[in-house]
């Protein structure tokens, strides 16, 4: 055994170990450096593997790459997350597409080896650029809806199998290399129509089935260059990704076919929305005065409190509660926001202590006996209509239990319908008051008239 | 039979996978994903195998190096703003009474 082969051993025990401690916040740092250890361990151990010759190019590109990264990581506002996740799935799945593209013009290989260079590729070029698409989606440069047509399914199911049937005649003609930019294309084209039709609200889901599929890739890659590192190191994150993405379907209660086809929300927009049912608002000194004679509060963060940037006020305004001896809580849905746990890092970075944070399968018996709820820029999370409406899009959907609490109280800029385009029976009933404002400004006032009393 | 050698590791590291995911609090999900982002990186040593090597065509060096920069990128900004997220995580102590 060489030395590069003990140095991979140990660092394939350094990401477990990253991920093993991964499991509690005491520990997760900790993880991090697990999993620093064992990129190094790796990236030395093959730096002294006897088949590399030039170092040049290696220092080059490695130096390039920490110089693009660094500022990335350093620089990314905390509701960019979602967003930096998406380009660097991108990155790492254009490294292993590429690279499995650099091994066939290379060895042109036969039977085994040709079919994990294809697997890798395969995975490497759909995730690249449904990884961009995902990326323009939550940067809001491409429209969050989703983009749907007649017999789009049948169109992506095409694309996909013309994408597999090149690279299977690929593994059984690896000469024919004339097909190989085609199956790159195919591949290509798939990524894009994979994401057309999924919606802001979905992106929780397809950006943890997108780090699988990379993942996956660097595991394909494993087989192809006959290194198990890769296949344990791919195998971790394929596994994760996936585990991630079927939570994220278990909390809208959907298939992961209906998520990545479904087109989600597209027709109940237009049947809904031109509803003028009555509601009962109020100025932030009525909703400051109402939270004030709470002994409970459960805050309940959406999207919305993200896009309005609204992390820190909100904060602000549970520590002025606490002040006045309320108990204040925040209810965490495992979809809120655009990837898992998106709020739970808002809030965090917002200095609010994580066992205050809590989980919806905890927080939803405590709700009958909460004074007030207070629902910022959240909307399909927290509506009734998962639970009584049968008919309803997001039926069956577990819920927020906001409706139980004594008081609701629901921070929105206007009517309108939210990612999933219905309608949200919670703004009606009669212990609901709509708070009409930005997140931000709205809690600012409150803020401000908690300090005042 | 060395390829039956490497599916018996993916099975298992599969497991291994599901298993120590499962306990991951959904408290930490944007920072494990961030981390399983930046592990994918390990794509980097398939990257220096095929860059670094003797007699290699152009086009697979050229190939190999930009693999080598976007999987640097990758892992670089993963560990660095995962371990940015984490340190937000903090337990307050309740005021004394």
């Amino acid at each position: 055994m060489s030395v590069f082969q003990f140095l991979y051993i140990l660092a394939a025990a350094g990401f477990i170990l990253a991920l093993k401690w991964m499991s509690s916040p005491a520990t997760a740092r900790r993880g991090v450096l697990a999993g620093e250890a064992g990129m190094l361990l790796a990236v030395v151990g093959t730096l002294m593997r006897a088949e590399i010759f030039n170092y040049e190019w290696i220092a080059v590109g490695i130096v390039l790459g920490a110089i693009i990264g660094a500022p990335i990581a350093i620089f990314m506002p905390m509701t960019g997350v979602p967003q930096r996740t998406a380009i660097s799935q991108a990155c790492g799945a254009l490294a292993s597409a590429l690279i499995g593209t650099a091994e066939y013009y290379k060895l042109h290989p036969h039977g085994f080896i040709m079919g994990a260079l294809i697997v890798e590729t395969l995975l490497g070029f759909v995730t690249v650029t449904a990884s961009i698409m995902a990326w323009g989606k939550l940067q809001e440069v491409l429209p969050g809806r989703p983009v749907t047509y007649k017999g789009q399914f049948f169109i992506n199911m095409a694309v996909l199998a013309a994408a597999i049937g090149t690279g299977i005649f690929l593994i059984l003609n690896p000469e024919q290399a004339q097909f190989y930019p085609v199956f790159v294309i195919l591949a290509l084209t798939f990524g894009v129509f994979l994401i057309l039709p999924i919606g802001g609200a979905d992106m929780p889901t397809v950006i943890a089935l997108l780090n699988s599929y990379a993942g996956l890739s660097a595991c394909a890659m494993g087989f192809a260059l006959d290194n198990k590192l890769l296949i344990i190191a791919g195998a971790l994150d394929g596994s994760s990704g996936l585990i991630l993405s079927i939570i994220m379907c278990k909390a809208m209660n959907r298939s992961f076919s209906n998520v990545l086809f479904g087109g989600f929300g597209q027709v109940q927009a237009a049947v809904h929305g031109t509803e003028t049912r009555p509601v009962r608002s109020a100025t932030p000194e009525e909703a400051a005065q109402i939270l004030e004679m709470a002994s409970t509060v459960v805050i309940i963060p959406g999207y919305g409190m993200a896009v309005a940037q609204a992390q820190h006020k909100i904060r602000e305004l549970a520590d002025a509660l606490t002040k006045k001896g309320v108990d204040v809580k925040f209810a965490i849905h495992p979809v809120a926001g655009r990837m898992p746990g998106h709020m739970n890092v808002l809030l965090a970075e917002a200095d609010v202590s994580y066992d205050k944070l809590i989980e919806m399968d905890d927080i939803n018996p405590e709700m009958p006996n909460t004074d007030v709820v207070l629902v910022v820029g959240a909307n399909d999370i927290v509506n009734p209509a998962a639970e009584t409406d049968p008919t309803s899009p997001i039926a069956g959907m577990p819920i927020l239990d906001a409706y139980k609490a004594r008081t609701v109280m629901v921070i929105k800029r206007s009517m309108g319908v939210g990612f999933a385009g219905i309608d949200n029976d919670l703004y009606y009933r009669p212990n609901t008051l709509m708070l009409f404002g930005d997140a931000k400004a709205f809690t600012t006032s409150l803020v401000k008239e908690l300090a005042a009393a | 039979m060395n390829y039956e050698f490497g599916l018996y590791v993916f099975m298992l590291s599969a497991f291994l996978g599901f298993e120590l995911i499962r306990k991951v609090s959904p408290l930490l999900h944007t920072p494990l994903m961030s981390l399983t982002n930046a592990i994918s990186a390990i794509s980097v040593v398939g990257a220096i195998m095929i860059s670094g090597e003797k007699d290699v065509p152009n086009l697979s060096r050229i190939l190999g190096f930009i693999a080598i920069v976007s999987a640097t990128t990758n892992l670089v900004s993963g560990y660095m703003i995962t371990d940015r997220m984490l340190k937000m995580f903090k337990k307050r102590e309740p005021a004394a009474k």
